[in-house]
């Protein structure tokens, strides 16, 4: 397996892992207590590690994949 | 007639006609009707996709629970994203397989990598038992909206009598192509609608996200946090793990994933998926608000807490575009679940078992005429009532869970488990789910003197544990691999 997939369980383990730790009220950080807050950083950064794991992917097939419909 | 019925008529009449009118023009052979002639585009996918995934539950289910037990409700805005991210790596492997053995079903992909006509049976079984409590789910929230529209004039009984019919003559007219038109319809509804109030509710009401949830932490101390005990940290952490290894193993997300075009819309998916999981903080929103502006609600009444606020704060109009988005949410995949029971039912139970072979028309004829009698059997379980929609969602999640070892384990070239190993492992798994369901067990009424941690845990890893166990044993006793050589190599 190429190695950049293995980002793929750090959402898993930053959103799960840290939730006994983020099981608190403050600080409320845009308004949302702090464990809300955590878990929906978490979303938005599954997004984004799913993101740069896409185009790592994509940079690595060859053209003629690519453009296939 | 009220405007709150009036607008949720006429959205069923719209989603009607927008039904049948994607049906004109394509005959109707089974294929055609259950996975849409496998011609829908990224965004048409993503639409489909999207639109099962946000349900009733999410919608009335979701604020009922942060209205009703606050924190642990986000347990809810995990799971899905987990599961996305999982399904860049597992959808793709799914979708090539069945793309190239031309498989219509879930069941037929067990059936395959197995080559196993009675796992297919077994998986069929399973997978329409763990449909039934979520469409039992959408009924209910026909309940919910029609009944509380009515300002309590029609029962919710009533109401889900008149919700099942509205079902089955959609599901009859349209088909799958039908669900994604209506999809598209109520996917842009539904997001106006938790935005709206997921915005207004709290400013209005509070002055502000942050004046909304220091009110709360106020008025109910430790409401924003999972507790030490019951829900605690470690009931949130098995919960989400546990539903996001089942997130893909419903027949009709399984079944949907089949009708895209090329493998790349999954990867894609992946990336922007998650981000659709944030307007569930609006509707987290607005349960939150509804808390300490219609005080009172408890026990399954909590899933009532979105409408009632809708019409506090806004009155019957309003509850009217509600009532319709939430009519919608409970169509499209209230549609799609009873289509797949019932195709399921005909063409991977009734067609395996009967011995001579059966003409596709018959086939199809048979799921058709199944679908009231599924949708009979739903309200009939509905009406028995006594948990809330999220619980419902949780008792079925349980159920479905117990086909991903041996899924999982089928996808090398080379399946790990043995055949046998995998009808012991999901029938030992659905035995447990059973037996825990049936004496209401919990991990702590089990194991009483053991540390919260684990007493905290979902109940539904001891059924994993089982299935997991028995699945290597016995794969183990017959050999990892199927003992019919394979014919396709």
């Amino acid at each position: 397996m190429k190695w950049y997939r293995w980002l793929a369980v750090v959402p898993a383990i930053g959103m799960l892992g840290g939730v006994p730790f983020a099981n608190r009220v403050t600080p409320y950080v845009l308004g949302l207590p702090f464990l809300l807050f955590w878990v929906t950083a978490w979303v938005v950064l599954t997004s984004v590690i799913m993101w740069i794991i896409y185009v790592l992917d994509r940079a690595r097939e060859p053209r003629t994949e690519r453009e296939r419909p | 007639m009220n405007p709150a019925l009036l607008l949720i008529g006429i959205s069923f009449l719209a989603a009607l006609a927008l039904g049948i009118r994607a049906r004109r023009g394509h005959p109707m052979t089974l294929e055609q009707w259950s996975v849409g002639g496998r011609g829908f585009g990224t965004v048409f996918v993503f639409v489909l996709m999207a639109g099962e995934i946000y349900t009733t539950f999410t919608f009335l289910g979701g604020s009922g629970w942060a209205y009703g037990k606050g924190a642990p409700a986000f347990y809810i805005l995990c799971y899905g994203t987990l599961a996305y991210g999982m399904s860049y790596f597992l959808l793709p492997v799914i979708w090539r397989y069945a793309n190239a053995h031309a498989l219509v079903s879930q069941a037929d992909f067990f059936v395959q990598k197995y080559e196993s006509e009675s796992l297919g049976v077994i998986v069929s079984l399973v997978s329409v038992a763990a449909m039934i409590p979520y469409l039992v789910l959408q009924l209910k929230g026909l309940g919910i909206i029609v009944s509380e529209a009515s300002a309590g004039a029609i029962s919710a009984g009533q109401a889900v009598w008149a919700g099942s019919v509205v079902l089955v003559i959609y599901v009859v007219a349209s088909g799958v192509r039908g669900s994604a038109w209506t999809a598209v319809l109520k996917d842009i509804l539904i997001l106006a609608v938790a935005l709206v109030l997921g915005i207004y509710l709290p400013a209005q009401l509070h002055g502000g996200y942050g004046a909304m949830f220091a009110d709360i932490n106020r008025a109910h101390p430790g409401f924003l946090t999972l507790p030490r005990t019951g829900m605690s940290p470690a009931w949130f952490i098995s919960t989400v793990v546990l539903t996001t290894l089942g997130f893909y193993m419903w027949p009709h997300t399984f079944g949907s994933c089949y009708t895209a075009r090329n493998e790349n819309v999954f990867r894609r998916n992946a990336v922007v998926m998650p981000l659709y999981q944030l307007v569930l903080l609006f509707v987290f929103f607005t349960g939150f608000a509804a808390l300490l502006e219609v005080p009172g609600l408890t026990g399954t009444s909590v899933d009532l807490s979105l409408l009632r606020v809708t019409r506090h704060a806004f009155g019957p109009w309003m509850l009217g575009v509600v009532g319709a988005a939430g009519l919608l949410t409970a169509l499209v995949p209230g549609s799609m679940l009873l289509m797949s029971a019932c195709t399921i039912l005909s063409k991977n139970v009734y067609a395996k078992l009967a011995s001579p072979e059966i003409p596709e028309a018959e086939v199809t004829r048979l799921a058709r005429a199944l679908v009231p009698a599924v949708a009979l059997v739903s309200v009939l379980l509905t009406l028995r009532g006594g948990s809330t929609l999220v619980k419902l969602l949780l008792a079925a999640y349980n159920v479905v869970t117990q086909l991903f070892p041996a899924l999982m384990l089928s996808l090398p070239n080379r399946p790990i488990a043995s055949r046998q190993g995998a009808i012991a492992g999901i029938l030992a798994g659905e035995a447990t789910v059973a037996a825990l369901t049936l004496t209401g067990a919990t991990m702590e009424s089990l194991f009483p003197s053991w540390p919260a941690v684990i007493t905290d845990l979902n109940v539904g890893i001891i059924a994993m544990l089982v299935n997991v166990v028995v699945l290597f044993v016995v794969s183990g006793l017959t050999g990892r691999r199927p003992t019919v050589p394979q014919t396709a190599l």
